[in-house]
Formats: structure tokens, C-alpha cells, sequence
């Protein structure tokens, strides 16, 4: 049985248990919309160090060839955590609020 | 079919040796049985093929057995009184997973005071935890209902408590019927889990957060799972009986059917109840037994026509609400007769707390006192305990 996600299940269409007969289903949870201060990465001031990458609790920084490239705002919380352990001397990433 | 002679912890362990699970995960908690220590003597001797977990306390037993079922193995494992009691938040976890898991269960009564003699107190408390109850009246049905409620479990993905009265039958040497180990194997069938954890090719995601959004949905399919219990225990106990001729009724009538007046109870007491309902009828008086056997799920539409026959129906609790309204049988029951078309008169018994000697004497008081209720039209007393002194 495959699991549908694009609208709410009733009771009968559930597997048996508190079970989701996938794995890694919290890709489609997409956690985004919680940010209330969001991070705003300058390309010209990154020095691509990383560290960024490797302290976002949502691996919401997006990489390629060691690179970073972005940040993926279907993800990002707005925790802050890549804006506070960007290097001063880059300081490449800004908290902006959130706009409605 | 050979005929042996074993205690009820004997007779449990050894439907369990015969059943040869794949992981029984067990700690013994005073006042545990020696249910695990029989089993255990059986991996020891090699006697089973059973993955023996020795964990460090009742809840890191059951988590064991949580985690061996997710795995999809066949698995087990017993415990008493506090023991239940520790592992009373895995219950839940065991239930709501779907794992069916079966305790084989000796009833005593729950501390304080200490105490490691027989009551309900246990497994009562435990009674809306979403596991089948399976209370029994003597050592051959303790055998009988491991290897029955077995079944059904895997069947119906729910978890089953069978349970005997601690000492009285957990302790007593009895005369039993065991069949072979190769008809209890081809009986219960090899178990075919619904998922396997270790199922790599099929990657699943187990126990997730389940906020507002869906935890209703989940615990109102795993309430219709529940209700279909009864209907396959029926089916199983049928195939059952068939093969071993002990056919064991979710709730058994004994001698009811011209019955004036009946009492109401489970376990050994309903045993010595059915020599007091003989000596009776010797006398000529119209006096019959229910007995609850399986107490969940609730038996309702067996026990609305079971009991509504009856001028006066006297239940037999062996533990307390402390709702200050008697005991659970008592109250359940009362729900269950209200929307009867024909209702008995209903009065309650505590009796037999923490092991207090329950004999022939004290149950045909009981009979008395409901045949007065009949007589008089009405009820003076509506909760008695009896046998505790100053209350008499």
C-alpha cells in the first residue's frame, strides 16, 4: 500500500499501527513556513568555507562541487545558526524578518 | 495427547517451550513468577530456538519485546503485579504499534501493602491498554489459552494477557492434558509478520510523531481492530476445541439454564463456584455460574443475554475500583445491562484481596444473600466485602 499525502487520510485508509509504510517522509514536511527571520546569503561575499553547511540542523544549505549555492527556504526554519558562524571577515549571510 | 502433572507456572512455560518463540525478553521483578525461569531453563538445555533477552527491569522487557516484534518475531514473555505495573507505559507502545506480543501473566495484587498473593488489581489496572485479557479458571486452560490467544494475536495484530490466580493455580499441582509439540506448531503456523524493521528492501518509518492532525485517526483504527477480537478468538477457539476437545467459551454459563439467580466472576473462584452450584441443585435450588474468561475485549452482546435471564446476578470482583462504586466486573457490567430489555438485580462482592481465602462457605453466602435479593424484590446491600473482618 502506498500512502497519499495530498489530502488528510480517514481512519480506514491508514496501515495498521502508527506505521508509514515508507522511509525518509519528512522531505515532503516541508518546515519552511515556521521562519520567522530569514537568512539572505550574499554570493559575492562568500568565501565558501562551509561551515554553514555543516551546523544547519535542517541541511538546508544547498551544496554543489563544494560549493554552497544557496539556501533551500523549504526547509530553513530561520534559526540563525549559519548567519552567527559565518566568518566576521565574510559576514555573508544577513537575518532579514520575515515578510507576510 | 499425553496427560502430565504440572503447576500453572509449569503449565505456562511449557505451552511457551512448545509455542518456541523467537525472542522472549524477561526481568524477574519481585514478585515475579518462575514462568521465565522454567522457560529459561529450556534455552539453557537447548530445548527452544529462543533469542533469551535478560534485560534490567519489567519496562526494558517489554521495550525488548516491542523492538523484537517490530523486527517481525514471534515473541513473549510473563510477568506479575508490579511487573505489569513497570511495564504499563509499554503496553501502549506494544498495542498502538500492533505487535502482537503475549504475556503469559500470574494475577497479584498490587503494593502496597506488599503483598504477592492473588487479586485482579494488576491486570485491571491495565485493562484499557489495548491488549486481549484472557483470565483462567485452572492450570489446563493456562496451557490452553497461551497457545489460543497466540493465535489470535497474530491474527488480529493485537496483544494478549493470559493470566492465572497467583498461588491458587500458579503454584498448584495439577493433572494436564498437553498435545505435541508438532501439533502446537502446525495449530498456531508459522507467523508471517505484516512488517519486518529488519525488511531492507522495504524501508519503513516506525513510531513517528503523530500530533493533532492524525493521532485520532490512528488510535480509532487500532478501537476497530479491537472489535475484531471476539470474532476471530470464537473462530480460533473452535479450531481449537477440534483439535484438543477442550472448547473454551469467551464466557462460560455453567448450569443456567432454569436459573434463578447466578454469580458473576472469573478465575480459580469460579471453579470452586461450579462445586457450590452442584451441592445446589443436589438440594433442588435453581442456581447457575457466569464466567468472565475474556474480559478484552468486553464479551457485551454474550454477557447482555448470559446475564439478563437472571431474577439477580451476583458479580464477584477480585479488586477495587476505589471509585467508592466496587469493583470493575461490577461496574462494566452495569453499563453493559442498561439498555437490556430484561435486566437481573445487580449486586457486588469484593472478595479475595491480596489472597484472602475464598471457600465454599463464602460462596454459598453469596448464593444466599442473592436469593433473598430475589425475595424481597430489592437490593439492601449494593457493594459487600467479603471476608475482611469488621464488616461482617
Amino acid at each position: 500500500m502506498s500512502m497519499k499525502f495530498d489530502r488528510p487520510m480517514n481512519w480506514k485508509e491508514l496501515p495498521a499501527g502508527c506505521l508509514i509504510d515508507e522511509a525518509a517522509t519528512s522531505l515532503r514536511f516541508k518546515t519552511g513556513d515556521w521562519r520567522s527571520m530569514r537568512p539572505i546569503w550574499d554570493a559575492e561575499k562568500c568565501i565558501h568555507c562551509l561551515f554553514c553547511w555543516i551546523t544547519c540542523p535542517d541541511t538546508a544549505i544547498t551544496v554543489q562541487d563544494g560549493k554552497m549555492t544557496g539556501i533551500d527556504y523549504d526547509y530553513c526554519k530561520g534559526c540563525g545558526i549559519c548567519a552567527v558562524i559565518c566568518p566576521p571577515k565574510a559576514s555573508a549571510i544577513d537575518m532579514v524578518r520575515e515578510e507576510k | 495427547m499425553k496427560t502430565i502433572a504440572k503447576t500453572g507456572n509449569e503449565a505456562m512455560a511449557y505451552a511457551m517451550k512448545q509455542i518456541n518463540p523467537d525472542v522472549v525478553a524477561a526481568y524477574p521483578i519481585t514478585p515475579a513468577t518462575e514462568i521465565v525461569q522454567i522457560f529459561s531453563n529450556y534455552v539453557a538445555d537447548g530445548e527452544v530456538d529462543t533469542e533469551f533477552v535478560a534485560v534490567e527491569s519489567e519496562h526494558s522487557a517489554l521495550s525488548a519485546c516491542v523492538g523484537a516484534s517490530l523486527a517481525g518475531g514471534r515473541v513473549m514473555t510473563s510477568t506479575a503485579s508490579q511487573g505489569l505495573a513497570l511495564m504499563h507505559e509499554i503496553l501502549y507502545i506494544a498495542a498502538g504499534n500492533r505487535l502482537p506480543i503475549v504475556i503469559a501473566l500470574v494475577n497479584r495484587s498490587l503494593s502496597a501493602p506488599i503483598n504477592i498473593h492473588c487479586d485482579h488489581s494488576d491486570t485491571m489496572g491495565s485493562r484499557e491498554a489495548g491488549w486481549m485479557q484472557l483470565y483462567c479458571a485452572n492450570s489446563q486452560e493456562a496451557y490452553d489459552s497461551l497457545i489460543i490467544a497466540l493465535k489470535v494475536a497474530e491474527q488480529t495484530a493485537v496483544p494478549a494477557i493470559v493470566s492465572t490466580d497467583a498461588f491458587i493455580i500458579s503454584h498448584a499441582m495439577e493433572r494436564l492434558e498437553v498435545l505435541e509439540d508438532e501439533e502446537v506448531q502446525r495449530f498456531i503456523g508459522e507467523y508471517k509478520p505484516r512488517f519486518s524493521a529488519l525488511d531492507l528492501e522495504n524501508p519503513k518509518t516506525f513510531g513517528p510523531l503523530d500530533l493533532q492532525d492524525y493521532f485520532f485517526e490512528h488510535k480509532r483504527a487500532q478501537i476497530d481492530d479491537f472489535s475484531k477480537v471476539l470474532g476471530t478468538y470464537n473462530k480460533v477457539a473452535q479450531e481449537y476445541a477440534e483439535l484438543s476437545g477442550r472448547y473454551y467459551p469467551a464466557l462460560e454459563e455453567y448450569k443456567t439454564d432454569d436459573a434463578d439467580v447466578a454469580i458473576f466472576t472469573a478465575g480459580s473462584t469460579a471453579d470452586t463456584a461450579k462445586e457450590v452450584v452442584d451441592g445446589l441443585r443436589e438440594q433442588g435450588r435453581k442456581m447457575g455460574l457466569v464466567r468472565m474468561r475474556m474480559w478484552r475485549p468486553l464479551p457485551v452482546e454474550e454477557i447482555k443475554a448470559a446475564l439478563g435471564k437472571f431474577k439477580a446476578v451476583a458479580v464477584m470482583d477480585r479488586s477495587d475500583t476505589m471509585a467508592d462504586f466496587g469493583g470493575p466486573v461490577f461496574l462494566e457490567t452495569r453499563g453493559i445491562l442498561y439498555d437490556a430489555k430484561k435486566k437481573p438485580l445487580l449486586t457486588d462482592y469484593v472478595y479475595g484481596l491480596g489472597g484472602r481465602n475464598i471457600d465454599i462457605s463464602d460462596i454459598l453466602r453469596v448464593y444466599d444473600e442473592i436469593e433473598q435479593v430475589v425475595k424481597q424484590g430489592k437490593i439492601d446491600k449494593l457493594i459487600t466485602y467479603l471476608g475482611v473482618r469488621g464488616e461482617e
